[in-house]
């Protein structure tokens, strides 16, 4: 550097000093410099408190336009025509855009994993419709109210079907995505129950069948989804949009756009809540940044609450039966569950909820587990997810617990007790296959059961009950994976970069996204006691695609764990920089160096304190100062791996009084008893628990997105709609468990534990109170009019999808009944033999593995001699050989894999002409579908 | 579509503007005078995010049209802070309270409870939540919204209102 810099750099450097001396006075009130842990105020309140957030909406640039769309009518049929002339034709239209002119793009819809959908999903209806509120048409115009008025003046000509609405309809209706042999979007598990599994579940004791209905659910951040598009030339896109990373946003629309060459920025300030609706762009967004490309126009489009609730990705419309074999002591022997889930028309990713079966009995000393789970698709609104997607395991394990309590006659939580699996019972490994070594879902019960006197609570309930008061206790246990990364392409680490500002402030910008979760004060707090400074000198950025690096921000309860481990990292590389420059400048030892209240200092040499602003002069501005091979400037950055999942651990009591002749239900108490490990802000904490705890409540009483038999939405207002108000939610009391995990700084995620326990938790708690009148069916949510037919006994009829629980109940684990025609399966022997001379088996095949996932595509390779089968399976993985068998037109074959896990890879396939089709199991995962023909 | 030409002062500061007939007043007032703090969780009077005072009482603004407020005086969320940048006791009641997440739900939050518990004036705990009842937050849980109302109806914060009124 030349001198005249180094010159100014000195005349700063005495400002700088001033300033640091005058924060150093300020904060000295501040304590010890120690902020993880503690109760700090939150750093975006200020500006939240005071109007001046940065909302999609807030944004408004010149010559921007609006845009408003025409919508679906319709749950199913074809678009006979669309006439938009009328609409054209008012003052302040500029264009309307139907499928047909954003084609040219050939938008690739993938899903959170970036994969290709495995229907053609296109941003506007593409011919046909598939849900009430499907976008058709596409208005642009100069305000919002005239996009609406034109929006409703397109003509639009439907030739409507019957619809496919419920799980029921999909499993005996026609199929919502013509082309396809039946509903089913994807499957895992096996159809057929397992013999041993059978005979465990025959021959037990005691065996509970529990069956929940979940009903459907909107997210309903209260900030709607949202985008302004603009492009600035050919080159250059930017957007604002409301969404859980603006990295992951900006990944999609280039891979979704096939545009890498375009500098894509997303930004995203504030965002009014995510929930798992905001984690990439769909059909609205989508179609609204096509527009803009073709328009040439900055344009907006902001999602009113009506086009929310009716029309945007919803979640957890599922059905489960959940069979449990006990001993006579109450201890687990066996289990089997059978899971649905209503995937809409065209999900964000065809879920079939795998991990539901993953962790259902994670935590529990379970010896035996099998399954069947599918997603269906119905001509509803699309699948996305919501906080917890998995939570049916606990909802429904915790249920079934307390039923089987019930009927053997032991105390809840001794059942719980005598199955968990206990902190000194680890290192286990789940009956999935899941290593545990650090869970405490045991002993935080314990812990819970210091602040809950049960004895207490059963005697006043008793004494209650002769009062025709009914009172009830639900407890819930459970564990949840947190902070995942390096499974999925999308769940990645994240990364902190850091610098020291030659002002001696420090500012971070850091992979997070905040939608509430408060971000920048935690990572702040993380800076601040790991660097040495005082909290308010810390300044963290994050919510720009141009900022820090690719993380999927707000998604699995992963930033507290992973950024926190980033932030820790990054700042002790920033120290250890500090103390090497203090020491060689200082001529002191460098072990002897030590940053506090942003002053550094060397032991026994208090005359040798600078503050940490003048060594950050010297650092940017006097290279000649610096020792030999030193970096100038005080950065460093790090991007945190950590271990692919940290467990976080709770118990939960609720005690709730319903009252039998209304069925209302009030909550009186509510402990959360939790393990997070490392708080690094226990008031963030606590607020992500206390949220989730809330739509609990909200997912047990009272929220439900309902259609009609024609697939029309019947909650279209807040009013329909019903969010829990303060008055509903009760004041919740905490308990912490700090087992630190093994994660860098121990901590484990919160972020949606709270939506998962707190519905077992709620439940229970009903279910106890009524007791004396029966089992309460779980059909969500229990609303008065549920509850008042239990409690007057009546029956209010089974529910669409109910058979299920007939075959199950007839037929332990049998699969249900498909009313699609099966495919014709080659009658044994006789034909066999005779395809023998016929078949093709020898050559080159395109195949796809239907995984949860997305179809995996691969090439496989096969060549016979006599009974022997050999060949290769080539993916952009890599190729792997195999030996097998031929039968007639059926190939046998295994492959060893040992990623993601360790697990041999079964194939039983058939050849039929050109196609080729069967099953690969995929060990405890079970089977999935294997389709393709030949390659020509 | 009729026009009409509005005045309003709006956080002490005249605003004249002409709108549509049908304009609500937070539309006017997010649109066209740029409070954007002012937001919209519904439309449908609901979720109580876009409240405002007009005059002085709590007024949803999406159920309001601008029209209707001609001639009044307006606070937004916006207005409430002092000049020096001193928070309002209700802004500050739930930062210390932690009663917010994502604040999209905050600015209304923030105006019901100054409606009923600033300059001078002291509305109970009851007072303070049944009033809240009307508001909608998706993230929090409601417990530090709870809390700070709780706080503003202690005895002690009375005084310093008093205070701050003298
Ligand atoms: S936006 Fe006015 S009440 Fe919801
Ligand atoms: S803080 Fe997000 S809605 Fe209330």
């Amino acid at each position: 550097m030349s001198a005249p810099n180094a010159s100014t750099g000195n005349t700063e450097r005495t400002a700088v000093a001033d300033t640091a001396q005058n924060g150093a006075t300020r904060v000295a009130g501040m304590g010890s410099g120690r902020y993880i842990g503690k109760r700090a105020p939150r750093k975006e309140d200020p500006r939240l408190l005071t109007g001046r957030g940065q909302f999609v909406d807030d944004i408004s640039l010149p010559g921007m336009l609006h845009v408003a769309f025409t919508r679906s009518p319709i749950a199913r049929g074809a678009i006979l025509s669309v006439n938009t002339e009328v609409a054209r034709d008012v003052t302040g239209v500029h264009a309307i855009y139907t499928q047909q002119d954003l084609a040219v793009f050939n938008a690739d819809m993938i899903s959170f994993y970036l994969v290709s959908p495995d229907i053609k999903t296109t941003p506007l209806a593409d011919g046909r419709v598939a849900y009430v509120g499907e976008p058709v048409a596409l208005v642009i115009a100069d305000n919002r109210h005239i996009a609406e008025d034109a929006a409703s003046l397109v003509e639009v000509e439907y030739a409507e079907e019957d619809p496919v609405v419920t799980i029921g309809d999909a499993r005996s209706g026609p199929t919502v995505h013509p082309g396809r042999d039946d509903n089913i979007s994807v499957q895992m598990g096996e159809e057929e129950l397992d013999e041993e599994l059978a005979d465990k579940l025959d021959s037990a004791p005691h065996l509970v069948t529990q069956k929940v209905v979940h009903q459907r659910i909107s997210q309903s951040p209260m900030e709607t989804r949202g985008v302004v598009a603009t492009r600035e030339g050919a080159q250059e896109l930017t957007l604002y949009i409301t969404c859980q990373s603006p990295h992951l946003v900006a990944r999609w629309v280039s891979l979704a756009l096939g545009v890498p060459q375009t500098a894509i920025r997303v930004i995203a300030k504030d965002v009014g809540g995510g929930f798992g609706l905001k984690n990439h762009p769909w059909k609205e967004e989508t179609a609204v940044i096509l527009a803009t490309m073709l328009f040439d126009r900055p344009l907006k489009w902001i999602e009113d609450r009506y086009e929310n609730l009716t029309a945007s990705c919803q979640a957890r419309e599922q059905e489960m039966v959940l069979q449990v074999a006990f001993d006579n002591d109450g201890k687990l022997l066996a289990s089997h569950g059978d899971y649905s889930v209503n995937n809409g028309a065209f999900p964000q990713l065809s879920e079939c909820n795998i991990a539901v079966h993953m962790f259902v009995w994670a935590a529990y000393k379970m010896p035996a587990y099998g399954f069947l789970t599918r997603g269906w698709y119905t001509n509803t609104p699309g699948y996305a997810a919501y906080r917890g997607p998995w939570g049916m395991e606990s909802l429904i394990r915790e249920t079934a617990l307390d039923v089987a309590a019930r009927r053997i006659g032991i105390d809840p939580i001794e059942i719980r007790r005598r199955n968990l699996v206990t902190l000194r019972e680890q290192p286990a490994e789940s009956v999935m296959g899941i290593p545990l070594e650090d869970v405490t879902p045991a002993e935080c019960l314990e812990k819970l059961l210091e602040k809950f006197d049960v004895g207490q609570f059963r005697a006043e309930q008793a004494s209650l009950r002769k009062e025709k008061r009914y009172l009830g206790l639900g407890i819930a246990t459970y564990i949840e994976p947190t902070g995942a990364a390096g499974a999925i392409t999308t769940m990645t680490g994240e990364l902190a970069q850091v610098r020291i500002e030659p002002t001696g402030k420090v500012t971070a910008t850091m992979s997070t996204h905040s939608q509430g979760h408060g971000t920048a004060t935690t990572m702040a707090q993380i800076f601040a006691d790991r660097l040495g400074v005082p909290y308010e000198d810390v300044s963290v950025f994050e919510g720009d695609s141009s900022r820090g690096g690719f993380s999927p921000g707000a998604a699995g309860s992963r930033q507290g764990v992973i950024a926190g481990g980033a932030a820790i990292m990054a700042a002790d590389l920033l120290v250890s920089k500090v103390k090497t420059l203090a020491a060689h400048v200082l001529e002191a030892d460098p072990g002897t160096v030590t940053i506090e209240d942003a002053m550094v200092r060397i032991e026994g040499s208090p005359e040798k304190s600078r503050s940490l602003a003048e060594i950050a002069n010297i650092a940017y501005g006097e290279p000649d100062r610096l020792p030999a091979g030193f970096e100038s400037g005080l950065e460093a950055q790090y991007r945190y791996q950590p271990p692919p999942m940290t467990f976080s651990s709770a118990a939960n009591a609720c005690v709730v009084e319903v009252d039998v002749d209304t069925g209302f239900v009030t909550i009186l108490r509510w402990i959360s008893s939790e393990d997070c490990g490392t708080a690094i802000n226990p008031a963030v904490v606590e607020g992500q628990i206390s949220g989730g705890l809330a739509q609990a409540i909200g997912m047990v009483l009272m929220e439900e997105v309902g259609f009609d038999a024609r697939g029309n939405p019947v909650a279209a207002t807040y009013k329909d709609y019903h969010l829990p108000a303060i008055s509903d939610v009760p004041d919740f009391e905490f308990v912490h468990a700090s087992t630190p995990s093994q994660s860098v700084g121990g901590m484990r995620g919160v972020g949606e534990g709270g939506a998962i326990i707190g519905v077992p938790t709620l439940v229970n708690a009903i279910a106890d109170a009524l007791s004396p009148f029966g089992e309460v069916p779980v059909e969500l949510p229990l609303t008065p009019t549920r509850l008042l037919s239990v409690i007057e006994g009546r029956d209010l009829g089974a529910k669409a999808g109910s058979e299920t629980t007939a075959v199950m109940a007839s037929q332990p684990g049998a699969a249900p009944v498909d009313a699609t025609p099966e495919t014709p399966v080659a009658p044994p022997q006789a034909t066999a033999e005779d395809a023998t001379e016929a078949v093709r088996i020898d050559g080159d095949w395109n195949m796809a593995l239907a995984t949860p996932m997305g179809a995996q595509e691969m090439t496989g390779h096969f060549e016979t001699s006599g009974e022997t089968l050999s060949g290769y399976l080539a993916s952009a993985e890599g190729q792997m050989d195999f030996t097998g068998t031929v039968a007639g037109n059926k190939l046998q074959f295994d492959l060893k894999v040992v990623k993601p896990m360790k697990i041999t890879l079964k194939y039983n396939l058939e050849v039929n002409g050109d196609k080729i089709s069967g099953k690969c199991k995929m060990g405890i995962m079970g089977s999935v579908k294997v389709t393709g023909q030949r390659a020509t | 579509m009729s026009t009409h030409t509005v005045t309003m002062t709006i956080n002490g500061r005249r605003h004249t503007g002409t709108v549509e007939a049908r304009v609500s007043l937070a539309d006017f007032l997010r649109d066209q005078a740029g409070y954007t703090g002012v937001h919209l969780g519904c439309e449908h009077g609901v979720c109580g995010a876009c409240t405002v005072l007009v005059e002085g009482n709590a007024v949803r603004s999406c159920l309001m049209l601008a029209v209707q407020a001609d001639g009044a005086g307006v606070t937004t969320v916006e207005g409430l802070a002092a000049a020096d940048g001193t928070l309002h006791r209700v802004q500050e009641a739930l930062m210390n309270e932690h009663g917010l997440q994502c604040g999209f739900c905050t600015p209304g939050i923030v105006m019901t409870m100054a409606a009923l518990s600033g300059e001078g004036k002291k509305a109970t705990e009851t007072e303070l939540l049944d009033a809240l009842s009307g508001h909608l937050c998706r993230c929090t849980g409601y417990q530090g919204i709870r809390r700070a109302a709780q706080q503003l109806a202690k005895p002690e914060a009375m005084d310093t209102a008093n205070g701050e009124q003298s």
